[in-house]
């Protein structure tokens, strides 16, 4: 490897060392959940903290999601700045009260007395036979409660780097990490020191159609576009990255280059982040487009356990290809 | 049946292309209505129908090449569309009159609603922006909408407007005809504007931006109102000789950005009070740069007047355009070193000339034209 080259690392590794970096910049800042300390994490993000860092800033909660949501709830409020691994967000229901309840609402019921500057962590998403319990995408229901700044970071660098950033928001912040993206291995530039957590990000400019997407349909998006630009289409990808408050301006920007648009969101279609994207587009864009908008979402049912069922009911690089397809030329 | 042809929209046009239908079949037209586009030399440019009727066919498609005088459409007049339409059912009482019958074009030969054509929102907006219709157009887009692709245009139809080089050579056409044909006697004529200008300044004084009048328009108008007593200055020379117009139709020389010109007419400018006079150069000038003239307004001009505005020269020779018989021209106003009661003091003068020709008209003519508009001139008040 010279010099110059950037690092490889892991999606997996970049969230490892978010989560350490933050722990020792900021004696306030400590990690909790099920199975992160000696276990090292369900998805094994937070393998070798435990030694590291210390039992009182790698915590292992009894399995009770309301419990230690609340308690994080608690100790950010107190002034600590916790960060509270839910293993997946499926399991986040059980702590929904807490967080739409609670974390969301405090600081406007006490009028600003009391901040909650929490962190929650969770995985989310399908692709590994986990059935239908195991394979929710719940990001764009969390993405409808005020109070909270939900954020999908769908790149090594945005894995790296948001943690800091939500740490920083005085106000509860949901991180979802995409099950699929933990063993994706890239470059992680040196030089960048930060992100932002506001704005939506163009990963690939084109002109003829925009995909707009985050989290774990990103790569599967952008080999989309790859098949695309190699039949003369040049579809512009959108990586929405905060999926509350959403940028729309970035959306709305793109839609007046391309003028159509393709929305891909592994959660159900019905009631979806993509319908809600969709609909900004239509009451900020309207006049801009030249083609009903499509989207590519995850099947309407319960996510199938057989291997050939699950990927059927999800996104694909191919059908993501196929709906852009049909907008760019309709008749071929 | 009556056949409606491409129109001569200038002495030396020979072909236009048609660029866009206004009308479709079945579509009723009264004399004046804009029925189609046609691109000239001139840039793209709305043709009036000349007779009132109901449209039968539309000959040629948008996009070709047609020669003038060869067939457009046909129209059928008046009494033949309401003899085609079907007759009213008898009223089986007469005694209460039955209610007007609808005009002939009200009644189309399939009583369903014609099916809403597809359209993308881009698409409508563009198309609403260019002035273009979507009749006709066949949507090659998502579930067969019409989409911005398929609008005949990709490119602004009216984005200056003009051909450059198509312009040139319609330019060099008609001076050279000019110049070979006609023979012009020159006159000019230096005139005090200061207390013309005076008056003016007083009256934008009370008004706001947008509402004030330029020194143009008051000569613009004082030429107008004198070109009405002129008649042998005012009209064209044809191979039967001279044949005055009808109407002072003053053509007002428009510089085009990026070179070029054209003098659209003002029609009937000696009718126009001042402000509504302002308010047709202001259009005029603005439909000249950005295309959307129409067809009467580039053959209609009885007389041109080139006005040379605050950067030109102190005075021009003007070339006539064929077949008009004169043409005014207002220099640069300057201020001057006059004479006024036996003593020099400054003034602000305007040199106004006048190119006449010879065949139609003789030089004593043209200075009384000169000297009337002087005189109107002095009494701005009257204007």
């Amino acid at each position: 490897m010279s010099t110059t080259a950037p690092p490889r690392t892991t999606y997996r590794e970049a969230c490892r060392q978010a989560i350490r970096a933050a722990i020792l910049a900021d004696p306030r800042v400590f990690l909790m959940g099920e199975d992160v300390g000696r276990y090292g994490g369900c998805y094994a993000v937070t393998k070798g903290l435990l030694e590291e860092l210390g039992e009182a800033r790698i915590r292992d909660t009894p399995l009770s999601e309301s419990a230690f949501v609340g308690a994080g709830i608690g100790a950010a409020i107190a002034g600590m700045r916790p960060i509270v691994e839910v293993m997946t967000c499926n399991f986040s229901l059980l702590a929904l009260d807490q967080i739409m309840n609670n974390a969301a609402t405090i600081p406007h019921m006490s009028g600003g007395q009391f901040a909650v500057p929490l962190v929650i962590r969770m995985a989310t998403g399908a692709g590994r036979q986990l059935a239908a319990q195991h394979s929710h995408s719940l990001e764009g229901w969390y993405a409808h409660i005020p109070g909270l700044r939900i954020l999908a970071p769908a790149t090594i660098e945005d894995a790296r780097h948001m943690l800091a950033a939500a740490l920083d928001d005085p106000n509860p912040v949901l991180i979802f990490e995409h099950i699929m993206l933990y063993n994706m291995e890239g470059e992680l530039d040196p030089a960048v020191q930060g992100v932002d957590i506001a704005k939506a990000r163009l990963r690939r400019p084109g002109h003829d159609v925009t995909l707009v997407t985050y989290g774990g349909s990103l790569f599967k998006t952008m080999a989309a576009a790859e098949t695309l630009a190699a039949e003369g289409i040049e579809a512009e990808v959108i990586d929405l990255r905060v999926l509350r408050p959403l940028d729309t301006a970035t959306i709305i920007e793109s839609v007046g280059r391309t003028r159509r648009v393709v929305i891909v969101d592994e959660g159900w279609r019905a009631g979806s982040l993509a319908a809600e994207v969709a609909m900004r587009i239509m009451e900020e864009a309207f006049f801009e487009l030249d083609a009903p908008i499509r989207r590519v979402c995850s099947r309407e049912v319960p996510i199938p356990y057989a291997a050939h069922l699950e990927q059927a009911a999800l996104p694909q690089p191919e059908t993501i290809a196929a709906a852009a397809r049909g907008l760019v030329r309709p008749s071929a | 049946m009556n056949d409606f042809r491409m129109p001569s929209l200038g002495a030396d046009m020979e072909a236009g292309t048609l660029v866009e239908w206004k009308v479709a079949p079945g579509d009723r037209v009264r004399r004046g209505d804009i029925v189609a586009v046609v691109e000239t030399q001139k840039g793209a440019i709305e043709i009036e129908i000349f007779e009132d009727g109901v449209v039968r066919e539309l000959a040629v498609a948008p996009g070709s090449l047609v020669p003038v005088g060869a067939l457009l459409a046909r129209l059928e007049g008046q009494a033949e569309a309401t003899d085609a339409a079907p007759a009213p059912a008898p009223a089986p009482a007469p005694t209460p009159p039955p209610a007007p019958a609808p005009p002939a074009s009200m009644a189309p030969a399939s009583l369903e609603p014609p099916a809403r054509p597809r359209v993308t929102p881009a698409a409508r907006r563009r198309a609403a922006e260019l002035g273009l219709t979507l009749e006709g157009l066949h949507g090659t887009g998502v579930a067969g909408a019409i989409c911005l692709a398929d609008l005949p245009q990709a490119r602004p139809l009216r984005a200056g407007g003009f051909e450059p080089l198509g312009m040139r050579r319609a330019i060099a056409a008609a001076m050279g005809r000019s110049k070979r044909e006609i023979p012009h006697y020159y006159l000019g004529q230096s005139v005090d504007l200061s207390p013309t200008l005076d008056w003016l300044e007083r009256l934008n004084a009370g008004r706001g931006p947008s509402q004030r009048l330029l020194p143009a328009v008051l000569m613009l108008r004082a030429a107008a109102l004198a070109v009405a007593g002129s008649p042998e200055l005012n009209g064209f020379w044809k191979e039967e000789g001279f044949r005055p117009g009808e109407g002072v139709h003053v053509g007002w020389a428009v510089a085009l950005r990026g070179g070029g010109l054209v003098a659209p007419a003002i029609h009937h400018a000696d009718r126009l009070p001042l402000d509504a006079l302002m308010a047709a150069m202001r259009d005029l000038v603005t439909r000249a740069r950005s295309g959307g003239l129409r067809g009467s307004e580039l053959t209609d001009a009885t007389i041109t007047i080139t006005s040379l505005g605050d950067r030109g020269a102190e005075s021009v020779l003007p070339i006539i355009h064929p077949p008009q018989v004169a043409i005014l021209g207002f220099g640069r106003v300057a201020e001057r070193p006059w004479v006024v009661d036996g003593a020099v003091v400054p003034r602000r003068i305007v040199q106004i000339t006048l190119a006449g020709d010879h065949r139609a008209s003789d030089g004593h003519r043209g200075g009384l034209l000169l000297a009337r508009i002087e005189a109107l001139l002095q009494k701005p008040e009257a204007l």
